[in-house]
């Protein structure tokens, strides 16, 4: 079947059976493959991206259920050169050691961000529940998190 | 892991979706937010050969005021749940367990309907559905039915839908609550429950709905109907296993999970303000 969905602000077709995973749309067929495949089995969060702006793993839906919609991977982050907020937030705190869930994490804590742009420490260690940092890197993924926060919260005072 | 092959048919009306039903009969499945359906699929547990899309029904994505009850269209997501502040004041139960299912990333895309349908006696909001005494509409062929709560399990993972019926709407009785709990034991906080304890103590009486206590999700009658009749929490709580069938696995002996049970109706009451 054909779908066509809009990926990082760009209109992209495809032609994929039914029972195509999104994340295998997005990596096999869009090259997009900054997003990983970490359990396959929903549990891991490395294949998260944003549906409507919203964190989701795209490894639990079809490419089918994504038809008509937004999304948005790791790579529609950066401008250019420049970093967003979150990424440079990873970067400075030294957020990542293997960085293989990284990509996940980054997305799921924007979205975070978005729906409670002034959390504790706790909330952020809630809201990442569903990534799995297999590093156990925790300490430096949630001050990263916390970092972005304050930051932006300075910046719109 | 990559699901066995089917037809994908997505559904524009509820219409579209009953006359799927009606074409290809037991062959197809719904599928909602698809957060237990995939999964099971990816798997090879499930293997329908085909999938009706329901996802897209908007139309059945609401939280709303009816007047003696909370009207919720089938397709509201957990989030939708757990953010209403019409459900914050009138089934704090409901948002607060819909806080609890999953992670963020699955509460963002599964629904009550699809935890509800599924079935799953590990499941959280069947017990809350049970414990505050919830109607279940189903819409089929021949129209619209309603069906308590407490008659719309009927086996793992069975309900009492008919293979053409949809779950259209939820309805939560407005109740005078005093107090509520929602108990949930888990080891990992996205985990499902090992075993999770639903209170609501409103007009007079206790509802208490237990989460993997047996083949379906299950109301603890013993228990309600010892308070009722004016038991303690103690002595409620004693009484938290009977009817029930705990399964052992690899989380939990059935042994634990009777345990577990009784630890939790106690917490569970005590924290509702039963003394
Ligand atoms: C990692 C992970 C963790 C989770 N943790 C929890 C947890 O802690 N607690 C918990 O309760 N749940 C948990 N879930 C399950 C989650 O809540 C699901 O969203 C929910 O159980 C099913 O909703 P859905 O919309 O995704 O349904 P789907 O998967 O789309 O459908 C489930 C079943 O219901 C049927 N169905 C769906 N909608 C309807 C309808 N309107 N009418 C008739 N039949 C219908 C489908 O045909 C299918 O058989 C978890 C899921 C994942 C992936
Ligand atoms: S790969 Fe999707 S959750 Fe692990
Ligand atoms: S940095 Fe290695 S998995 Fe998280």
């Amino acid at each position: 079947m054909k779908i066509t969905v809009t990926v990082n602000g760009v209109e992209r077709s495809g032609d994929v059976e039914p029972r195509t995973l999104l994340v295998h749309f997005l990596r096999d067929e869009l090259n997009l493959t900054g997003t990983n495949i970490g359990c396959d089995t929903s549990s891991c969060g490395a294949c998260t991206i944003h549906v409507e702006g919203q964190s989701a793993k795209s490894c639990t839906m079809l490419a089918a259920q994504a038809d008509g919609l937004e999304l948005t991977t790791i790579e529609g982050l950066a401008n250019g050169d420049i970093l967003h907020p979150m990424q440079r937030c990873f970067q400075e705190n030294h957020g990542l050691q293997c960085g293989y869930c990284t990509p996940g994490m980054v997305m799921a804590a924007i979205s975070l961000l978005d729906e409670n742009p002034n959390p504790s420490e706790t909330d952020v260690r809630i809201g990442l529940e569903g990534n799995l940092c297999r590093c156990t890197g925790y300490h430096n993924i949630v001050k990263s998190v916390l970092a972005c926060a304050a930051e932006s919260n300075g910046a719109s005072k | 892991m990559i699901p066995a092959a089917f037809e994908y048919v997505r559904a524009d009306s509820v219409d579209a979706a009953l006359s799927a039903l009606t074409k290809y009969g037991d062959e197809a499945k719904l599928l909602a937010g698809g957060h237990s359906l995939l999964p099971l699929m990816k798997l090879r547990l499930a293997a329908p050969s085909v999938l009706v899309d329901v996802g897209r029904l908007d139309d059945l994505r609401y939280i709303n005021d009816a007047g003696d009850y909370i009207a919720i269209g089938a397709l509201t997501r957990h989030r939708d749940l757990e953010t209403s502040s019409l459900l914050a004041s009138a089934a704090p139960l409901l948002a607060h367990a819909a806080g609890h299912v999953g992670d963020p990333q699955v509460r963002h895309r599964g629904t009550i309907g699809g935890s509800l349908a599924h079935a799953d006696p590990a499941s959280d909001l069947p017990a809350v559905a049970l414990a505050m005494g919830a109607t279940i509409v189903a819409t089929g062929p021949n129209g619209t039915r309603e069906i308590a709560a407490s008659e719309f399990y009927t086996g793992f993972l069975e309900s009492a839908l008919a293979p053409d019926e949809l779950l259209t709407e939820i309805r939560i009785p407005k109740l005078d609550t005093q107090g509520w709990s929602f108990q949930k034991f888990n080891r990992r906080a996205q985990d499902w429950a090992i075993v999770g304890v639903a209170t609501v103590r409103a007009n007079g009486s206790t509802g208490v709905g237990l989460v993997n206590m047996g083949s379906t999700p299950l109301l603890a009658s013993a228990v309600m109907n010892a308070v009722n009749s004016g038991a303690n929490a103690a002595d409620a709580a004693a009484l938290a296993n009977e009817g029930t069938e705990a399964q052992s696995d690899i989380n939990a002996s059935s042994e634990y999970r009777e345990h577990l049970a009784r630890v939790l109706v106690r917490r569970s009451l005590e924290e509702s303000g039963l003394s």
